[in-house]
């Protein structure tokens, strides 16, 4: 059948641009060039990240529920304690200012677990594809996308938690607080995202992955140090408050809403081995982040090629 | 002969499902190469080994003269690939998904943006380019999938099933346009289970059967090779295989006839390869009359694809289908092509 004629389909328009000359002489320059470009990593997860903001913009639903949802927890779990005794929960005026650190690190955790959720879609639905068979100058771009997204999500809710805590009464970290705050949850936010994308490509659908996220979810908010001190807790939840990644996230914060002072060497969390101050809390935020990233890279490389 | 595409001893299992036993292939540039086979040949998973999505058991695969396996980064510079079912994002629209793609192949700003025109107007696209994709047809949407998947201008095109569930106008409007792009030098893959979709396109084929290539080469002379004409005679309605096989005795005893298959899965017909151009038709009758057996139905016909899969399989493609249909678990296999690895 080689023989047969083109024919112009009365739906398709002339065929005059199916060769681009500039395009042809773009890729050939290209050709033989395998080696790593950081323009080309910037552009493709530029592109990942303004997609799933044009989807937040089209359907805001998710942003709008994201912000409220921790408001609320903020007031009626703010309420549900607000006649304990002062001094109870430390150095804090009240349980709304104990609380704040929480939610805010609660927040963040949660947004960033959800993560691989959209991911897990693209996948089933065969999205995830176009991703995989283009040459991406590494796929870590996708979690970085994600990461970003997440991340931005989370400054909007820690913005809106920050603010109304402050209405409460709670009152504000200083500016440099601020900035640990922000830094705190951004590396949380990227060690977690990490970790929700490692299960969204090592677990066969999204059945599975909410099934993890669900029992991930509230028992490491209940074995931190977000709703009550470590002090208060029994001995053996104390030890695994002090394996919970996100003690180390919650700790400091409390400590700079309180201590305008703070320095790196502040002791803002009492584990039962040692005192463990506020740069060692951060030290163990970036190992658990950078931990993640090792460990799903095998997951990146094979499960996806 | 330059070689777009090539594939050597390809093996692929999924789990205990040995989807590719031995496949290879030689895709000339600049052609259409169809991959012809019932579902479950294992077409779609050959593909996905080229297309980078799944890592071969076993084989050696070039694309360009690329080793896919080694440098599977640039391979994807050479490839599109447009998979059997569209996916689009639908709160996107379609100049917004063209920019997306153009950003994972690192296209130049100015460069993606004047081929992103061009591929709208070669698509017919202006209506609904600015458009949510969720508000597509089927067709519009494998238009768009279509612009997409040349975006960045491949060398070689591979399309899964392209007409699967398209209408009889958007499916013609897809083979003239994959004849357009061969015109313009482009190497054309397609898997498809239409013989006629095949013989249509391709000016190669591979016919790929539980796994391996059973028969490959031009279409005109896989057909040649079968020798002549075919007959397809039936005895009865319903031919026992005692009363098929007598005369198939008879039958090849004949001078004009090369060749006789019986078709079990056609009620025992018997399926002859006879020389052209001889009153094959009436000599057969004769001996069918001579030996005493009954005819209930003749014909004579010039062979199909069809004809060249019967001849190496003993079943035609459609029993091979309605085999397939009740022997696969299709959610087990969309689990498995997603794990990919």
């Amino acid at each position: 059948m080689g023989t047969s004629i083109p024919t112009p389909a009365s739906n398709l328009g002339g065929a005059s641009s199916l060769d681009n000359s500039d395009l042809r002489a773009w890729k050939a320059s290209q050709v033989g060039d395998g080696s790593w470009r950081l323009a080309d990593f910037f552009q493709e997860t530029l592109a990942m990240t303004r997609r799933l903001f044009i989807q937040l913009q089209r359907r805001p639903s998710t942003l709008i529920a994201g912000v409220i949802q921790p408001l609320i927890w903020l007031v009626l779990f703010g309420a549900l304690f607000q006649n304990v005794p002062a001094g109870l929960f430390g150095e804090s005026r009240n349980y709304g200012q104990f609380l704040g650190a929480g939610i805010i690190v609660f927040t963040a955790f949660g947004g960033a677990l959800n993560a691989g959720l959209p991911v897990m879609f693209d996948r089933e639905f065969g999205f995830l594809n176009r991703f995989l068979v283009a040459p991406l100058a590494s796929r870590y771009s996708i979690v970085v996308a994600s990461a970003l997204f997440i991340a931005t999500l989370s400054l909007i809710q820690t913005a809106a938690i920050l603010g109304l805590s402050a209405l409460l009464g709670a009152g504000l970290p200083n500016p440099l607080g601020l900035l640990l705050v922000l830094t705190i949850v951004l590396v949380l936010v990227l060690g977690v995202t990490a970790l929700s994308l490692g299960l969204t490509f090592a677990l066969p659908g999204h059945i599975e992955l909410i099934a993890v996220i669900f029992i991930t979810n509230l028992p490491l908010l209940f074995s931190s140090t977000a709703l009550v001190p470590i002090d208060f807790m029994p001995g053996w939840l104390q030890w695994v408050a002090s394996l919970n990644p996100l003690t180390y996230a919650i700790e400091p914060i409390r400590y700079v809403y309180l201590h305008s002072d703070w320095s790196l060497g502040s002791v803002v969390l009492q584990t039962p081995f040692s005192p463990v101050p506020l740069g060692v809390c951060l030290g163990v935020l970036l190992g658990f982040c950078g931990l993640a990233l090792v460990l799903i890279q095998p997951l990146l490389r094979q499960r996806m090629a | 002969m330059v070689a777009a595409v090539t594939i050597e001893h390809l093996k692929k299992a999924y789990g205990s499902v040995q989807a590719v036993e031995d496949v290879s292939l030689t895709i000339p540039a600049g052609e259409i190469f169809g991959l012809l086979g019932p579902n479950g040949a294992g077409k779609t998973t050959t593909i996905r080994c080229l297309c980078t999505l799944a890592t071969p058991d076993h084989g050696r695969l070039e694309v360009m003269g690329i080793p896919v396996l080694e440098q599977p980064r640039r391979v994807r510079q050479y490839l599109g690939y447009i998979a059997q079912e569209v996916a689009l994002d639908k709160v996107l629209t379609g100049r917004e998904l063209m920019a997306l793609q153009a950003d994972l192949y690192h296209l130049p700003k100015p460069i993606a943006q004047r081929r992103m025109e061009e591929m709208v107007s070669l698509l017919d696209l202006e209506e609904w380019a600015d458009q949510k994709t969720g508000r597509y047809s089927g067709g519009i949407k494998k238009r768009l999938d279509l612009a997409l998947g040349l975006l960045h201008q491949p060398e070689v095109l591979v399309l899964d099933e392209p007409t699967v569930g398209l209408d009889i106008e958007s499916r013609s409007a897809v083979w003239s346009f994959l004849r357009q792009l061969r015109a313009a030098g482009t190497t054309v893959l397609i898997t498809s289970h239409y013989l006629e979709e095949v013989d249509a396109l391709a000016d190669r084929v591979a016919i790929i059967d539980q796994g391996r290539v059973i028969a490959s080469g031009r279409p005109t002379d896989l057909k040649d090779q079968l020798g002549g004409d075919l007959i397809t005679l039936r005895l009865r309605e319903f031919t026992t295989l005692a009363e098929a096989e007598q005369a198939q005795q008879q039958l090849r005893q004949l001078a004009v006839v090369q060749n006789v298959i019986i078709n079990t899965a056609q009620g025992n017909s018997l399926n002859l390869v006879v020389e052209r151009q001889v009153n094959a038709l009436g000599t057969v009758q004769e001996a069918m009359a001579a030996a005493g057996l009954p005819v209930f139905g003749i014909a004579q016909s010039r062979p199909s694809l069809d004809d060249v899969y019967l001849a190496a399989t003993g079943r035609t493609l459609m029993d091979a289908e309605l085999a397939a249909v009740g022997q696969r678990d299709l959610k087990q296999e969309k689990k498995q092509a997603m794990k990919g690895g």
